[in-house]
């Protein structure tokens, strides 16, 4: 038998379905890959063994009683730490939350579940998903299977690098600033960020409610919409949730690998040209624009005067909600408690708690956001922060009256090592330059590899309008037809 | 503090108060305000929970529509506007019974706002204008163990239950309530009296003050005449509708005397003491904490549909106090008489039993009469005095049938206030019925004549008067529960006079 774990999700779904492997045996192949290399690589937090091969043995099991089955069963995936799984623990990278077993299952889990995926284990992140290496977790960094020096990009590193490093073949991360995208990017993997609200929040440790969004993270495309198919659509227990049904993004990534795109017209941001960027991935991404060129798009230049604000704005707005949807760590109900020895007062335990439960990266980010919503400073951060993010989302519709959808690369550097930006908090939000004004708009965004720069993978980001998430799975799969897939040296 | 307090008189005469009344009203839907948890009261701690009221890490708020439409309606009634679209605001503060450390309330744009609600007090019209109606979420349960008082300051260790976390709160803040003089505690009290009829009218609420689901809190202001506005204090824990009238009368003695020794107000809570009836200081605003108000993410706007709070607005039930002229027509009752079936608060009890059976003059004498001597003793609403609208027509029925006399049916009454039972019950329970059968009652006449041989003569030849001796030797043996119109009628007859 072939090694499973070198498959596609559509080709071990396919393997499955037809008998030439049982689910137990595709979950068990991919356990011995993580035992194999996951001490090198760190992508899992927890490794949820015994229910994976139960999740498993049931598929087979219902399989053989004739039971039809989604197009993702017996299909192993890895879940980012972000989202709630029942009784499996649940750390989001942080201290605060070590030992916490949910009593309830995120919807994206329980929809994974329903779908017949078999879940391996939770992915390691970047405390509280800020962050753009996994360096700020506080279980250590995972590392980037392309060189194991470098970074795997963040705050979704885990889920990145299992992919790469294939020990699952689908994964979950969530994307508040880029955290799916520039993982992808930097991985040579693919990332996508739904349209805000196309994906359920129910379940997912909030960092900012307003900007937080689910999604996959695949080897290629179709997996990628496969996942996205699987988990999207209406969620009533998450009030942002869109009540309308998933774009057809499956016939789409289709579509799109018959390597045709004969009059779809794509747009570059003219200010992401200027600044940034690194020269090899500069020239990746040139050569990629040239290459959707010759499947038949057509370029234009399109400016966005309010792109520029968006880091800056971004950087007001997440820390904001994070300062308030952090408050309930407090070591009262759920979590890490420290200091409670019965003499101390109940403020004391809790900064305590919080003090030592919390790492510098989300303290600094609650203290900014404390600050910015403070009376008095309100109307000159959030608020105008807010303004900020009504004109950039007006950028973006200005832009998709004139084009289908925006190009960039994904991120301005490839995987740099680890250390090299934990000292400056500004060189590390760099990396997320190119991913953030989507979130802020809310419409959905990809990152689909394009090239190596000095053997280091390089993204390109396709961006859309909300709820046409089916047009960036077009274009992604169409430079993918043409450019194939990229494949780390061996662990 | 032993300051003096000066005298109430002195103190209108020289100060103009002013209040103002924020009412927090536990709605009664069936689920809470952002799940599905149910909302009834009781319940064993912590069992009416989820991750959503507990503010699991992951659990997000769904708004409930339920708590959505009382608060419009709330507001149509308090004839506010509804704003055609508003937000959820989060108000960030730490304290352990709440669970996410911020309440999901409203800030700048509430759901309703700029209304009046017209009171009367003492035959005169007071409009009270609405500041605004908004709709939260209620905080969950402390308990603090090991102090003396109950409270944190001095306890061992506190205890949270989260049953009444996330219950629909909604709140009522007033405009300023200025000008009413020396009638400021009674314009408090009528005013909340009035809302909380108005929310029963409604539907909306069972507003039961001892159990919480209708909180008071009292601003009170007192100024010079023609200067500005004095500092304000908040008074917390006003549980009753006597309590609101007590606290802002006993807050206008202290601020007085705080003013008339040269002091000055402090802007602070102040927390109400039903035993004493003053107030002490509470957080003050020193350590005041900064809420950090925003825009709830988690929720979306809330955008009533127009035509949806018109077809509220139409559906509204008659306002109490149109419903209360139609009574006192219906009740031909005097403007003093209405009143003072008002102040007892017995015009819902008057009507049910009414509706239950019995004359309104029936209804009104046991209500005002002996149930409320009885609720003022015991110092409890009249509502809560321990018989029911039913109860009452009931016992009117036995006295209108005969079974009982007045006498006798306060008896009864009492047990129906201990909880005994029935009237019908009781009556038969304790032997309590009016001797009707002749044969029982000639025989105790008979006795009695042949007791008392001496005023049994003086009764032959003439004296009439005399023979109420016997008429009440004859109600002692039969423990009062003859008639004695009857009892008088057979002794005369016995004796051979002519009434």
């Amino acid at each position: 038998m072939t090694d499973v774990t070198a498959l596609t999700a559509t080709q071990i779904a396919g393997l499955v379905a037809t008998g030439g492997a049982s689910a137990v045996e595709v979950t068990q192949a991919h356990l011995d890959r993580i035992a194999a290399v996951d001490g090198r690589i760190n992508a899992f937090l927890h490794v949820d063994t015994e229910g994976a091969l139960a999740a498993a043995r049931d598929i087979d099991a219902r399989r053989a009683a004739g039971e039809e089955l989604g197009p993702l069963a017996g299909v192993p995936v890895a879940v980012k730490d972000v989202l709630t799984t029942k009784g499996v623990p649940t750390t989001v990278g942080s201290k605060i939350l070590q030992g916490w077993r949910p009593p309830y299952d995120s919807t994206i889990v329980q929809r994974l579940r329903a779908a017949g995926t078999v879940m391996l284990g939770k992915t390691n992140m970047d405390e509280f998903a800020m962050g753009s290496s996994t360096e700020y977790s506080a279980y250590g960094p995972s590392r980037n299977p392309w060189d194991t020096d470098r970074i795997p990009g963040g705050s979704g590193g885990g889920s990145a690098a299992a992919l790469a490093a294939y020990e699952a073949p689908l994964a979950i991360g969530s994307d508040t600033g880029g955290s799916i995208r520039q993982p992808g990017a930097v991985t040579g993997t693919v990332g996508a960020k739904p349209t805000y609200g196309g994906t359920s929040r129910y379940g997912l440790v909030a960092f900012s409610s307003s900007l937080d969004t689910p999604g996959p993270c695949a080897r290629t495309v179709l997996d990628a919409a496969l996942l996205h198919a699987a988990i999207g659509g209406h969620d009533p227990r998450d009030s942002t949730s869109i009540p309308a049904p998933v774009p057809d993004v499956v016939a789409a990534a289709q579509l799109g690998a018959t390597g045709d795109l004969s009059g779809v017209r794509l747009g570059i941001v003219t200010e992401f040209g200027g600044e940034g960027a690194e020269p090899g991935v500069t020239a990746a991404f040139d050569e990629a624009v040239d290459t959707l060129t010759k499947l038949g798009a057509e370029i234009v230049e399109i400016s966005c005067p309010h792109f520029r604000y968006a880091l800056p704005a971004y950087y007001l707005i997440a820390p904001s909600e994070c300062s308030s949807n952090l408050a309930r760590f407090d070591g009262v109900r759920f979590g890490l408690r420290t200091g409670d020895d019965g003499n101390r007062s109940l403020e004391e335990v809790m900064s305590l708690t919080r003090e030592a439960g919390f790492g510098p990266e989300v303290k600094r980010r609650i203290i900014l956001g404390t600050y910015a919503l403070s009376s008095g400073y309100y109307d000159a951060y959030y608020g105008q922060a807010q303004k900020v993010r009504t004109l950039i989302t007006r950028d973006f519709t200005a832009a998709f009256e004139r084009v289908d959808a925006l190009i960039s690369p994904t991120t301005p550097f490839v995987a740099f090592p680890l250390g090299a930006r934990t000292s400056d908090p500004y060189q590390m939000y760099l990396a997320d330059l190119f991913t953030i004004p989507s979130n802020l708009y809310g419409g959905p965004g990809i990152s689909v590899p394009c090239g190596l720069s000095d053997g280091l993978p390089v993204g390109l980001q396709v961006m859309a309008p909300t709820l046409a998430d089916d047009r960036m799975y077009r274009v992604a799969a169409a430079l993918e037809s043409a450019v194939g897939t990229f494949t780390p040296p061996a662990l | 503090m032993t300051t003096t307090l000066p005298a109430y008189d002195e103190v209108v005469a020289r100060y103009e108060p002013v209040i103002g009344l924020e009412t927090h009203v536990e709605l009664g839907t069936n689920t809470k305000m952002f799940c599905g948890c149910p909302t009834d009261f009781g319940g064993e701690p912590n069992t009416r929970v989820c991750p959503v009221c507990l503010g699991l890490p992951g659990s997000l708020p769904v708004a409930n529509k339920a708590a959505i439409e009382a608060t419009i309606r709330i507001g149509l009634a308090l004839n506010c506007s509804i704003a055609t679209w508003c937000r959820f605001a989060r108000k960030n503060y730490f304290y352990p019974d709440m669970p996410k450390n911020f309440q999901i309330s409203q800030y700048d744009e509430p759901l309703c706002v700029d209304g009046y609600l017209d009171v009367e007090v003492n035959g005169e019209t007071v409009r009270i204008g609405i500041e605004r109606v908004h709709l939260e979420e209620d905080t969950g349960k402390s308990l603090h163990v090991g102090g003396a008082t109950g409270r944190i300051h001095g306890a061992t260790e506190s205890l949270v239950d989260y049953n009444r976390a996330g219950i629909p709160l909604v709140e009522i803040v007033t405009k300023p309530i200025a000008g009413t003089g020396a009638l400021a505690p009674e314009v408090a009290r009528a005013y909340v009296t009035e809302l909380r009829d108005v929310l029963r009218g409604l539907g909306v609420s069972d507003v039961r003050m001892e159990e919480g689901s209708l909180r008071c809190d009292v601003n009170t202001s007192l100024n010079l005449p023609g200067q500005e506005w004095g500092t304000r204090t908040e008074t917390k824990n006003v549980n009753s509708l006597r309590s609101v009238e007590r606290a802002v009368r006993s807050e206008m003695l202290r601020q007085a005397a705080v003013l008339g020794a040269g002091g000055r107000i402090t802007q602070e809570t102040r927390h109400f003491h039903e035993d004493t009836g003053d107030t002490t200081p509470g957080r003050s605003k020193e350590t005041a904490t900064d809420y950090r108000y925003f825009p709830e993410p988690d929720l979306v706007p809330l955008a009533p549909d127009p035509d949806w709070v018109a077809q509220l607005k139409t559906a509204l039930p008659e306002l109490p106090r149109l419903h209360r002229r139609r009574l006192q027509q219906a009740w031909g009752l005097s403007e003093a008489d209405m009143q003072s079936v008002l102040n007892a608060g017995a015009v819902e009890l008057i009507e049910a039993t009414v509706t239950a059976g019995a004359t309104p003059a029936a209804a009104r004498k046991w209500w005002l009469g002996e149930l409320s001597r009885r609720a003022n003793e015991t110092g409890v609403e009249l509502a809560d005095v321990g018989a029911t609208p039913a109860q009452v027509a009931e016992l009117q029925g036995l006295v209108d049938a005969g079974k009982l006399n007045d006498k006798l049916a306060r008896t009864v009454l009492e047990g129906v206030v201990a909880g005994e039972g029935s009237p019908t019950e009781i009556m038969t329970n304790r032997n309590l019925e009016v001797v009707s059968d002749t044969g029982a009652l000639t025989t105790a006449v008979d006795e009695a004549i042949a007791a008392n041989p001496v005023i049994a003569d003086k009764v032959r030849s003439g004296k009439v008067a005399a023979a109420g001796a016997l008429v009440g030797a004859v109600m002692k043996t039969t423990r009062g529960q003859a008639d004695a119109q009857t009892v008088r009628t057979l002794i005369l007859e016995r004796l051979g006079v002519s009434a």
